[in-house]
């Protein structure tokens, strides 16, 4: 951002500008120049931070309401969704956003897979990311506590039991979360106060994630580096500004589709039933957006190894810029990974599936099948990927293809070129 | 200057270091400890159950300390199996007499040493108990037989009061 001599056209602008340069900073970002062939998977940073503040500006208003006591909770939600005015709406609007931000993070994640954002010059940027992620789990596992039903109850004591599978001080610190013997009223309170911190620990990150984008600049669909300004970017108000307002309003309509025609789909009946710490329900299940981990944990009949598994499947995306050895950035010139990212998708989903039913029979055996192929493609098919892969040759800027009259005209060029 | 007594001054740093570091600890301790079981929870120690309307072949649940507690009166059926299986086929071996002083009670906890969901009665292959959560089979003993979890339902500390009362904790 040092590259900015913005001068505002007003004294008092001048004035304040230089005393504190926000007026440089919101010129920066409103010419800040944007490849011009994004498309539409390229709208999902906005329609999170969308996501970001619905769920803070909801559960701020909620948080007037909610009484974090064992014996209160379960009541006071119901007396959310009866009594207060609109309760029923704030409600409905974070419980599903919560679904609609993993939704949206899901498709975000998944476009940086198939364009190779991760890549070099981005490590920084895909890292906070997945550490955002990781938050946005933990804030929303902690979120689901909150009700105090029994699907809350016994979610948080799964999860919670995860860590006693660490060797000689796994039970020390199950009994130091708990703040007792059982998840109970302790374990309660201090869910709340965590679920209030964490999403303005993701808002930081968050400004540090576009920060970081706006150090090398946005990826694009051809995975190319670009000169900037130039041909080849557009700046990023009013351009993308516009498309990321039509986008996000696409996406709000699948909102409210869920808010006021399915509010409960998404949920657990059980959790309409209040915490009860002598009966377990016959299935749990977690949410939707954690059910593929929850699968991984389950593929495996050893504790310790379950739960290192279930760490590892995100751990390894952690170390993806590391792990994808090839250099050619956008799927779109990678025949074979473009392959291997759809079967990744489609091995996701059977995990997500198998994740929700019992864990016998079939679908265990279906669920291990999937684990491992999930490991052996981060692991094993990407970094030989990088070496074996005949990629296609790259156009030079996003202006050559458009004026040869079609991407692939101009990708044939290229190659005569080359050749 | 830094120089002139370059070993005054890193012993200087080193203990200011050091000292920060001890500071920072003392500081962090109690906002840490905070978190563990405070003085009234732990002072719930111990339930009493009368046991008297108990019949053979039924288990009650009984709360101790926040988690459910099984106290079933076995039949002569599930004590003999329970006594009968080699130690070689346990994945966590315990002699059923280890585990029930008094062979006709057994008193365990009901929370599965897998991820801590309450095994349900009467189920899974072995005539015990089966977990929902992950699919735990347990025998007439209240042990590990097949499945992720990976010891045994732990007999918490217990005793006989007198013939119709028992002591948990």
């Amino acid at each position: 951002m040092s590259d900015h001599d913005y001068q505002p056209s007003s004294k008092l602008g001048k004035w304040f500008n230089d005393r504190l340069p926000l007026l440089t900073l919101s010129n920066h970002l409103a010419e800040y120049p944007t490849p011009k062939n994004l498309n539409y998977w390229w709208t999902f940073g906005g329609i999170l931070t969308f996501c970001l503040i619905t769920q803070i500006v909801t559960g701020l208003t909620l948080a007037m309401h909610y009484i974090a006591d064992s014996d209160l909770a379960f009541a006071s939600v119901e007396h959310i969704m009866r009594d207060v005015n609109y309760g029923w709406l704030i409600r409905y609007v974070h419980a599903n956003g919560a679904s609609m931000f993993f939704l949206a993070v899901y498709i975000h994640i998944f476009r940086s897979l198939y364009y190779g954002s991760y890549k070099s010059p981005r490590e920084v940027i895909w890292i906070i990311g997945m550490i955002i992620y990781f938050l946005m789990m933990a804030t929303a596992f902690m979120g689901y506590v909150l009700p105090w039903g029994q699907m809350s109850f016994w979610g948080a004591t799964v999860i919670t039991n995860l860590f006693s599978a660490i060797p000689l001080i796994g039970e020390g610190i199950v009994a130091w979360l708990w703040g007792g013997f059982a998840v109970d009223n302790p374990t309660l309170t201090r869910f709340y106060a965590l679920h209030y911190l964490l999403p303005f620990l993701i808002l930081g990150l968050v400004v540090l994630h576009i920060w970081a984008l706006h150090v090398p600049g946005n990826n694009n669909p051809i995975g190319i580096d670009i000169k900037k300004p130039s041909k080849d970017t557009v700046p990023f108000h009013p351009y993308i500004v516009i498309k990321d307002g039509f986008a996000l309003l696409m996406f709000m309509i699948v909102f409210a589709f869920f808010v006021f025609y399915s509010p409960n789909i998404l949920g657990h009946a059980d959790n309409y039933i209040e915490a009860n710490p002598m009966v377990t329900p016959a299935h749990i299940v977690p949410e939707w957006y954690l059910l593929p981990f929850y699968a991984i944990l389950r593929s495996i009949p050893d504790k310790l190894l379950g739960v290192i598994a279930m760490f590892a499947a995100i751990f390894v995306l952690v170390i993806l810029p590391w792990l994808d050895t090839s250099k050619i950035r956008s799927a779109v010139f990678r025949p074979l990974y473009r392959q291997f990212y759809w079967i990744l998708i489609i091995d996701v989903l059977i995990l997500g599936y198998v994740g929700a039913m019992p864990a016998e029979g079939i679908y265990l055996l279906v669920a291990r099948v999937a684990t491992a192929y999930y490991f052996i493609h981060f692991l094993i098919v990407l970094p030989i990927l990088g070496y074996k892969e005949k990629t296609i040759p790259v156009p030079l800027s996003i202006t050559e293809p458009v004026l040869g009259g079609s991407p692939n005209l101009g990708i044939i060029k290229n190659k005569k070129s080359l050749n | 200057m830094s120089d002139k007594n370059p070993k005054r001054r890193d012993f200087l740093f080193t203990a200011t270091y050091a000292i920060g570091v001890v500071g920072i600890g003392a500081v962090a301790w109690p906002l840490i400890d905070q978190m563990n079981p405070d003085a009234s929870v732990k002072a719930l120690a111990s339930t009493e159950v009368d046991v008297s309307s108990v019949e053979p072949g039924n288990t009650i649940t009984v709360l101790w300390r926040g988690k459910p507690v099984f106290i079933r009166r076995r039949t002569q059926d599930e004590i003999t199996e329970a006594k009968k299986v080699k130690m070689e086929e346990l994945k966590h071996p315990e002699k059923d007499e280890d585990r029930a002083k008094d062979p006709e009670w057994l008193v365990m906890l009901g929370i599965c040493t897998h991820l801590g969901c309450v095994p349900l009665n009467d189920k899974g292959d072995y005539n015990g108990w089966f977990c929902p959560c992950h699919g735990s089979h347990y025998d007439t003993s209240g042990r590990i037989r097949k499945g992720p979890a990976p010891t045994n339902m732990e007999v918490p500390k217990y005793e006989f009061v007198n013939a119709n009362t028992i002591k948990i904790g």
